[in-house]
Formats: C-alpha cells, structure tokens, sequence
C-alpha cells in the first residue's frame, strides 16, 4: 500500500475578482521510502502542493475537493489538533530558506529537543542525547559543543542541516522537502542534497522533493511528476521522463537542459510564459504554447492518460491520438 | 477618471461602509467649519449681539434650554453651536497649515539627506532622531515658550497663530524625514535613476521627477494621520492655555472655558466642543488608517 | 557586557550635549533675564553689577562650561516667577510627578500587552474587534478630554473620585508619598487613568501589530511543520519574538508619559513637574524651562540604556557580536 495517496485535490483561492484554482486535480502517490521529485515553473503549484499536504495552506487558500491520505487515513480533513499531532511526527517539512526558518532567539538544541519532546515519549535528557545524534548525523562537527548555539553563530548551509535535523528528529515516515537547496551556494547544495538522500535511504523515509532544478531531481528521485499551471502533466519514473518525456511541456523542459555527453548547436526552449490563475485558457492549460496543438486542445481538458511507461495529461495519448 | 472609478482605492473606498460615513462626517466637518461665518446660526464674535441675560443656557432639550440655541449658550451668551463651528475652523486651520509646514520641511530634508548620503545624512537624520526622542508635544510647548519669552506681548498676541503652526509643523517633521529618507535611499539605487544620473541630469531634476512621486504614498498616508496629530496638539496646546489667542478661540480653547464650568453644573460648554473634537479627529484617523491599508506602503 | 553599556553611555552623551547647548542657549539669550531679575527701577551700575554677577560678561564657552558645571551638580539657578532656586522647585515637585507616572506605567503595560497579545492572536473575534474601535477612539480621544470626561462621570454625577489635588501625602526625607494614605491614593486613581489611556492603546496597538507580523515569519509556519503545540508556539516563540520591537518602542513611549503629565497635572491640578512647567511656559520663566529639559532628556538617556539592556537579555544576537561561520 502507498504511504501518501492524493486524490483529485484541488486547492482554491477566493479572491474580490473570483475564485482561484491554484491546483485542480491533483492526483499522486507515493510509496514507502520512495523520492518523488516534483518540478514546474514558479507558480506552477509545486509548493502549493507539499502545503495542502502538511494542512498548512496560506488562508485564505483552502482545499476545495479531493483527498489527502496517509497510510489509508484521510489527514486533510481532520481537526487542527489532530493535524498537529501529525505533523513532524509523520509528516516532517524542509522549508526553502534557512535563514528564516529557524527561531533566532532560541538555541538549536532547545528547538530540537522540544520537537522531539512534543512527539516522543522522551524525557528532557535523552531527548537532548537524541539531539545531539540527529546534529551528528546532519554532519555538524563538534555537535556536543554546539547545541547550545543561536542559529545566527551557524553558516547558511549548516543552518539547512539544522533545519534538516528538526524534520526528521521525530522520526517521520515522509518528508515534504520544499526547495530544499536553492538558498544555498551552488557548492553546498550537493553536499546537502547528499546527505538528505542518504538519510532518508537510512531511515526509509519516503520524500516529496520540490525543487525546479532537473539536476537534483535525476540524481535523487525515484520518480518525477511535472506541474504545469496548477496541474499534473506527466508522471512517471525518472529515467523514463529524463529520456523519453511524453508530454510537449517536459519534452520542452528536459530539452533546456544542457546534456554533457554531446555537443549541441541550441538548447531548445519553450516559447511564451506560463498563464496566470486567473487567465488559464480553454482546454489544455499548456496549449498556446504548445507545438503540437491540436483542435481537441482548445476545447477540452486532458486527464492523465497512459503514456507508454509514464502517465502524460496530453491528447496526444489518447485513443486515436492526434490522428 | 474612469480609470479612478475601476481602481483599486476607489473599491477599497467603497467596499468599507466606515470608511465612507468617516469621509463624510470629515466633509461635513471641512464645510461646516469653512462655511462657519455663513451658515452658523449666530455670530460669537459680533459683541453687539451677544446677550448676558442668555449666558448658561443649556442645550435646547433641556428644561430650561431655548430653542434660539440648539447648543446651549456659555458664559458670556455666546451660542455653542456657532462657537464650535468657529472653533472648528481655527483647529482645522492650524492643523493644515502646520501639517503642510512639516511635510515641506521633512520631504525635504528626507529627500536631501537620502539622496546625498554621506555625512549630510548622517548628521540630519542625527538631528532627527534626538527630536525623536522627545515627545512632540513637549517640542511644541518648548518653541512656543521659547517665542513668548524672546518677543514683546503685544507682538507675541498677534503672531501666535503662526507660533503655534510653527511649534506644531516643527515637532512632526522627523517622521516625514524618515519614510522619505528611507524610500529615497531604496530608489536612488534603482536602474532608472542611476541610468539618469549617467545621462547627466541635474540633482534636483532626478529627485523632483524620479525619486519625489515614487515616495508620494508614504507620505500622503504620513500626512492624513498626522492632521488628527496636529488638530490634537493644537487643542491641547489651547487647552494648556499656550496656544492660539482667546480672541480666536479653537475648539481646545473652548474646552478649556468650558472646564471652569464643570462642577457649576454646566457641562455642555465643555462637553459639546469636546465631541466635535472627537468626532473630527476620529474621522480623519479612519480616513488615515484606510488610507494606509489601501496604498499598503512599507508603513510602520 | 561591560563595554556594551560603555558604548550606548557613549552614544548618548552627544544627546545630552545638544540639549544642554539648547537649554543654555534659551538661558542665554531668549529674553533678558537682567531685565526679569531687576524688576521696574535699577541704575545703570545696578545692572552692571548683576550682569557681572552672572558672569554674563564672560565669553560664550566660559558661560556654557560654568552652566554645564552648575547642571551637573543639580544648580539651574533662581526661578525668575517665584525667586526660588529651581533645584529646590524640581526636587519639591518631582515625587508628584514619578508616582503619577508610574502608576500610568504600569497601567498601560499590564492592560495593554495583555490586550495586544490577545487581538494579534485572535483576530476576528468580537472582542478583539470592540477592543480595536476602542483603542481607535482611544487614540483620537485627548489627554485632556479623557481627564474631564472622567472628572465630569466620577467626580462632578458620582462623586466618587476628587478631581484634583494629591490628597494627604506622607513625607518620607524629601520625598512625599501619596501611596500610604486612602485620600493619596483614591486622589491616584483618574489621573493615573487618564495619563495610561493613550499609552495604554499605543502599546495595544503595537503588539498587536508585532504579533500579527511574527506570526507571518517562516520560522512560525516551520514551528507549526514541526507540530509544536499552540501553546508553545504563541506564548514561546512568537510572544519573545514580538518583545524584541515591543521593548523598544514601549520604552519610548514609557519616556513620553511624563512629558504628557503636563497635561494630566494640568487638568488635576496634580502638584508635579509638568504643572510647573507649564506655568513657567506661560510665565517665560527660563531658567526652569531649561532645567525641565535638562531632566526630561536625562530620564529619556536613561530609559533609552535601560530599554538597550533589556534589548541585550532579550536578543542572543546582539551578545555574541559575529556568527562563527561554518
């Protein structure tokens, strides 16, 4: 069974000038220990996504329809209290920027070991000793001195360990890791990656990594999903969708990216700009800029339909196909 | 104008019911003030009209009230209503004029200090900050005190309109300095105005045409909560007996007449001013903190 | 620790120079105090003999330093309305004054966190939205206008409450106290209100504000990722988090209450400084209007260390100057 299903969520905003769809029909899983890579342009709901997850949506963004599940339990209904009890215990979150996540006017052990106090049924001493393993196994030297240091004495890159430390000290079964490394230096982000993935191997955490980098997600994910303007496009494994995307919209991002083992005259790139919420065309949301577009496009929206070895939201797919 | 009527601040103006009744009763307050020598019932300072046999009439409901004045009379038989409307207009004078003085003076100042840099700014918002520190209605009772004792009586009585607008501009116009200083400083380092600066133009061009209207909505918002700031300081600096002179009484003066009166029993000679005062100032303050939400500029 | 405090001494004695430039200037040349002290009739030798007397005769800065020296040892002079030593004056009025606000103080900062604390939180309850149309007409309401409203309410219809005056007040040393006797203390009660009112509202105000603002910071939305509880979350990490700002601002307005009990002790007739002050504005009376300065900026250098100190508890950032780096 799959530790997270969604099913068919979908995420309004309501607004003086109407209502906002910023996700509609969200549909994934994903299983035990497993990575799932999820990208998209800004704005395209990958962020919205791991929030409704967590059951923190920004008010006044609210679920409208679908549903979260955990372990076969529905979690996006259920009572703020409960929700708590749920968060950091089973679902653990990374947020993108260390310098702000953390509470500078608290030292890292008191917000580690509170954490681990609030979900485990631990005294204050061991959950100290706890703290100062999960410090180790983030890779923080000289942990034992150092927790009891503000986060301004840390550097970005050991804060997002810090912040990496506080996800997982309760031991959760899924991490929803949100940009997890595009605040760092360009020379951290691996290490850090590096060491979020092995973690999670160790201790067979499932992950939902969000991130917009396609570097990150060929070397981490087990599978990807592509968001575009709210929706899922494609889904599938990572090798699949690296090599062989389906949908014209990953065909597009895959080709932007540079490929090491040729040379090649011009990256290809995907004319125009994602829609805004409010202004999502008719039909397929990705069709005005879509180079294979076709009179069904225009009209109606595709679901998710299988696509070979990966699942594409794309007409193309459909029986008949284009023809 | 039609572009107005679709923007934004006029359906945030009409989407909040308190905000239209408090731009209203403002307005009332404006004309009634302005058009005080029009439209109020009495003249209070036609001598030849006031009666002493009227004095301390209570307000028309009461007992003893007279229809002739709605208000009530105070001591000298002036009638309240044409009092408060009088008053009204000199509270609401000051208060202008001394909010235009300090946001003259501050614009200014904030704009030369943030453009310049350096140790012209440092050393002006130095200035700013140690009259910061003082409340400004003890600035206020300072410069007014200091005027008093450096001209003669007779002069003083004559240009105390103008002290008091000068005491009250002068103990406001850091705050301009600030917000100005600060958006000018964010600005100066955009693209366009150093593009202009490379081009050639003059200082005081690029900071009248670039920098001035991009800090204009700070400082309107500044501006409207600052008028209730001023009307108060000049009724309390009135009311402390320092403000303007008794021959033109503000609403402050009139409560200041009127507290004599409070244990007598005659307490719509204070009380009536007082809700005037009140009303006006809560209007304005409504109209600011709308103002505020609407423009949403970085407002502290 | 100790070169912390040495450096906000530091940065406030340039303050403190300035005012007494000021004062010493408004001493020196608003008016003629010769003219003042000499009354109607003098001769020319008179004159000359009280100009030298003052040292008015000496170069500026020989004046400024003698009048620094004097103000450091408490010496401003002789009040030109009451012919008394202003030292004298202060001393006499200032317990008045210090009682008043304190009481003020401590009003509007056990009332007003509370109430902050509670409409930052609970946004759109009914009470939190009567407590902030309170707080508005509470900020457009005067000084003045608060004390005689409640003048007119407590003491004039109820009789409850005297209007004006101290009370009985005990002597102890120099200092006269209102607190130990039931008249000193039912004499406390509306002025004290009056004079926490606006301070009372500002404060609500502000940590509401501040509240309102942390909430918003990632470091609240990962506290609540993190599924700490409710509790821990507003009173631990927002609350000391909204204290940093709070601190400051309230130590400010703190200051502000006692250049505001001019008007309160004008409205009592409450025996303190700020009566004397206003008096001596409408009397000319220099020489106290620049000792009142001298001590109003002394109180608000103190305040200022004192909210600097607290700043320091408060903040860890502010005691370990750099962060170590990686």
């Amino acid at each position: 069974m799959s530790l997270l299903q969604v099913k068919n969520l979908r995420v309004e905003f309501p607004t003086r000038r109407g209502t906002l769809v910023a996700l509609d029909d969200v549909s994934f899983e994903i299983a035990p220990g497993e990575v799932l890579g999820v990208v998209g342009e800004s704005g395209a709901g990958k962020s919205m996504t791991g929030a409704a997850i967590i059951g923190l949506l920004e008010p006044p963004g609210r679920i409208a329809s679908g549903q979260v599940l955990l372990e076969g339990r529905r979690i996006d209904n259920l009572p703020y209290e409960k929700m708590r009890r749920i968060r950091g215990r089973e679902i653990g979150a990374i947020f993108q920027d260390p310098l702000t996540t953390l509470n500078p006017l608290y030292t890292i052990g008191r917000q580690l070991v509170e954490t681990i106090t609030t979900h485990l049924p631990v005294g204050p001493g061991e959950a100290r000793e706890k703290a100062i393993g999960w410090l180790e196994l983030v890779g923080i030297p000289a942990a034992r001195e150092r927790i009891d240091s503000y986060p301004h004495e840390f550097s970005g890159g050991m804060r997002q360990r810090v912040v990496i430390a506080l996800a997982l000290c309760a031991e959760p079964k899924l991490i929803v890791a949100d940009e997890p490394t595009t605040a760092l230096d360009v020379s951290i982000q691996a290490q850090v990656i590096a060491m979020l993935k092995t973690l999670a191997r160790e201790k067979g955490t499932a992950m939902m990594l969000v991130t917009h980098d396609m570097g990150v997600i060929a070397e981490t994910a087990d599978r990807v999903a592509v968001m575009y303007a709210g929706r899922i496009s494609e889904i599938g494994p990572v090798r699949e969708l690296v090599r062989h995307a389906r949908h014209p919209y990953s065909q597009g991002l895959m080709g932007s990216i540079p490929p090491l083992d040729r040379r090649v005259e011009r990256l290809t790139q995907i004319d125009g700009a994602m829609p805004r919420l409010s202004a999502i065309p008719r039909g397929c949301a990705f069709n005005p800029r879509c180079p294979k577009v076709f009179d069904r496009c225009l009209v109606e929206r595709p679901e998710l339909l299988d696509a070979g070895t990966t699942r594409a939201s794309c007409w193309l797919y459909a029986e008949g196909g284009a023809a | 104008m039609k572009a107005f009527f679709d923007s934004d601040i006029w359906w945030s103006f009409r989407s909040s019911p308190v905000t239209v009744i408090s731009a209203i009763v403002a307005a009332v307050c404006v004309f009634g003030a302005m058009l005080a020598s029009v439209i109020a019932p009495h003249n209070p300072f036609d001598l030849a009209s006031l009666q002493l046999m009227d004095a301390f009439k209570p307000p028309s409901w009461e007992a003893e009230g007279d229809p002739v004045y709605v208000l009530g009379t105070d001591d000298q038989g002036r009638d309240m209503l044409s009092a408060i409307m009088y008053g009204a207009r000199v509270s609401l004078m000051v208060g202008f004029c001394a909010v235009v003085f300090s946001t003259v003076v501050g614009v200014t100042v904030g704009l030369v200090a943030g453009y310049m840099g350096g140790k012209v700014d440092s050393l002006l918002m130095r200035i700013a900050d140690i009259q910061l520190t003082f409340p400004s209605i003890l600035v206020a009772l300072l410069v007014d005190g200091v005027v008093r004792a450096a001209v003669p009586r007779e002069v003083h009585d004559q240009i105390a309109l103008f002290v008091v607008i000068f005491a009250i501009g002068v103990s406001n116009w850091p705050q301009f300095a600030r917000t100005v200083r600060g958006s000018t400083l964010v600005e100066r380092n955009k693209e366009y105005v150093q593009a202009a600066r490379v081009i050639g133009l003059s200082p005081l061009r690029i900071m009248r045409s670039h920098v001035l209207p991009n800090v204009m909505s700070p400082v309107l918002v500044i501006a409207t909560l600052n008028l209730s700031f001023a009307i108060l300081s000049e009724a309390t600096l009135s009311f402390l007996g320092v403000g303007v002179p008794p021959t033109q009484p503000s609403l402050g003066t009139l409560i200041r007449i009127g507290n004599d009166f409070l244990f007598s029993g005659e307490w719509w000679i204070a009380i009536f001013p007082g809700i005037a005062l009140i009303v006006m100032v809560l209007s304005v303050n409504l109209l600011g903190d709308w103002l505020r939400d609407a423009l949403n500029p970085k407002l502290r | 620790m100790f070169s912390f405090i040495v450096s906000r001494i530091l940065q406030a004695l340039p303050v403190m120079f300035v005012v007494s430039l000021i004062s010493f200037a408004m001493f020196a040349y608003v008016g003629d105090p010769v003219a003042i002290m000499l009354g109607q009739d003098f001769t020319e030798a008179q004159r000359a003999a009280l100009v030298r007397d003052l040292g008015l005769d000496e170069p500026f800065f020989v004046q400024f330093a003698k009048f620094i020296g004097n103000a450091v040892q408490g010496e401003f002079g002789l009040s030109y309305r009451l012919s008394r030593p202003v030292a004298e004056l202060i001393a006499e009025r200032a317990p008045a004054t210090l009682e008043l606000a304190l009481c003020a103080a401590f009003i509007s900062l056990c009332v007003g966190v509370p109430m902050g604390i509670y409409t930052g939180l609970f946004r759109h309850s009914w009470l939190s939205r009567f407590l902030l149309t309170f707080s508005l007409i509470g900020v457009s309401l005067p000084t003045f206008l608060i004390g005689i409203l409640l003048i007119l309410v407590f003491s004039v219809w109820l009789g409850w409450l005297p209007s004006f005056g101290r009370g009985d007040v005990v002597r102890i040393g120099w200092w006269s106290s209102g607190f130990l006797t039931v008249s000193g203390l039912k004499a406390l009660i509306l002025p004290a209100i009056t004079l926490g009112l606006l301070q009372l509202t500002l404060i609500m105000r502000l940590v509401r504000s501040e509240m309102m603002e942390v909430l918003r910071t990632d470091y609240i939305k990962f506290a609540r990722a993190r599924g700490l509880p409710n509790r821990a979350i507003y009173f631990g990490h927002a609350l000391k988090n909204t204290l940093v700002p709070v601190i400051t601002i309230a130590g400010l307005q703190l200051g502000s209450i006692i250049a505001f009990a001019i008007v309160t002790e004008t409205v009592f007739q409450w025996p303190g400084m700020g009566l004397l002050f206003i008096q001596s504005v409408g009397a000319a009376d220099i020489p106290v209007m620049a000792a009142y300065l001298m001590m109003i900026a002394a109180v608000f250098v103190t305040i200022n260390l004192v909210v600097d100190l607290l700043y320091y508890a408060v903040d860890p950032r502010l005691r370990v100057g750099r962060g170590r780096g990686h």
